[in-house]
């Protein structure tokens, strides 16, 4: 049926999308792109045909031209959800993306992804009149000043704004400034305990 | 917040007179407001950038007191909630702006000389930039390998509007006569 691969990668992507981001289906495009070029070459030849004197040929080319515009917006939407996934990463990890989450990015995503940093960057500078403001902080209301964390893994050492020195090593507990760990607890490397 | 004004010494905003407290109000009114359109509304920038010097102010005046004094963690506090509204108000814009991009564009250039802008010249920028980003995106990947009448971005098709037919809550401020509801949107009882 026409149009049929299309709804195919836009299930697959559907289904695989909770989380991270499938590896990019290039063959699955390259597939679809050579049905709107074949169907797109009948048209032609119907179209000049019907231009020649035949007649009837009209519905079959009105078919195939819905078939193509399907296509196309089911490609579009496909390019479009992924980098909305793509963005979503970025409020979540940062702007340095995790290897697998890379790996399954074509090249243009990977430019996309550094193009939409950069903007992001700018704007989130230039907000106020100096030093700007890092919107991907203060994610969620703050109910406390202070917070009590355990660590996850080992991480080194970490500098308050008051100037003590922390060790961060795996499993001990902490009692820090919500704004200072907001960023590390995302990252997986502390873990917020609630009583 | 009075207390904030006379142990800060933060005096009035030159423009409108303001106190800090009421700038917080108005700002935390735009936040809410902006919250739940669902279009794009005014851009409050002279809101935001008073409120950041207010900040970046208490952020110097904590750095000045002695440390344990108490007042500094409720100033620290007040900076964490301020800080907060400021950054959800700014991301709740741009999330707009990303889904809306070529529709918040168009309304800009509509826009005549009079009325304000609904976008920082920042917003715009940005603004600009991503749905440029986006476009050359589609081109590259996809576009240039369809067939010759299909190569463009249709944007009468591919737009995404905010559907301004969504119910939203208000709250009256003050006592207005005379507003009129349409009856198939009035909620009886």
């Amino acid at each position: 049926m026409l149009a049929e691969k299309a709804l195919d990668l836009l299930r697959e992507l559907q289904r695989t999308l909770d989380g991270s981001l499938p590896p990019y289906n290039e063959d699955g495009i390259r597939q679809i792109l050579e049905e709107m070029k074949a169907l797109f070459e009948q048209n032609q030849k119907d179209v000049s045909a019907t231009v020649a004197g035949e007649n009837g040929l009209f519905s079959g080319v009105q078919l195939r031209h819905s078939a193509l515009e399907r296509n196309k917006r089911c490609l579009l939407a496909y390019l479009y959800n992924r980098l909305e996934q793509i963005k979503k990463m970025r409020w979540e990890f940062g702007s340095v993306l995790p290897p697998e989450v890379k790996f399954n990015m074509c090249e243009q995503e990977v430019q996309w992804f550094s193009k939409y940093n950069k903007m992001l960057a700018n704007y989130m500078r230039s907000i106020g009149g100096e030093g700007g403001l890092d919107l991907t902080q203060d994610l969620k209301p703050p109910k406390t000043l202070y917070i009590e964390v355990r660590c996850l893994m080992d991480h080194g050492e970490f500098e308050t704004q008051d100037g003590n020195i922390l060790l961060l090593k795996k499993n001990s507990q902490h009692f820090m400034l919500r704004s200072e760990c907001e960023h590390l607890i995302r990252q997986g490397i502390l873990e917020h305990i609630v009583h | 917040m009075a207390d904030i004004d006379e142990i800060d010494g933060v005096s009035d905003e030159e423009v409108e007179a303001l106190t800090a407290g009421e700038v917080l109000q108005k700002l935390e009114e735009a936040w809410l407001n902006e919250k739940f359109s669902p279009e794009l509304l005014e851009a409050k920038t002279d809101l935001v950038d008073c409120m950041l010097e207010q900040v970046t102010e208490m952020e110097e005046n904590i750095k000045r007191a002695k440390k344990g004094d108490f007042k500094v963690v409720l100033h620290r506090m007040e900076i964490d909630r301020i800080r907060y509204v400021l950054s959800s108000y700014l991301r709740c814009r741009l999330k707009k702006i990303e889904r809306y991009t070529t529709h918040v564009l168009e309304q800009e250039s509509n826009r005549k000389e009079e009325d304000v802008c609904h976008l920082s010249p920042e917003e715009f920028t940005f603004a600009k930039e991503y749905g440029t980003t986006m476009e050359t995106h589609m081109k590259n990947l996809v576009l240039r390998h369809m067939p010759p009448n299909l190569q463009t971005m249709d944007f009468k098709q591919t737009t995404i509007r905010p559907n301004l037919d969504s119910y939203v809550f208000l709250r009256v401020i003050e006592d207005t006569d005379g507003v009129l509801v349409e009856e198939e949107t009035l909620d009886t009882g």
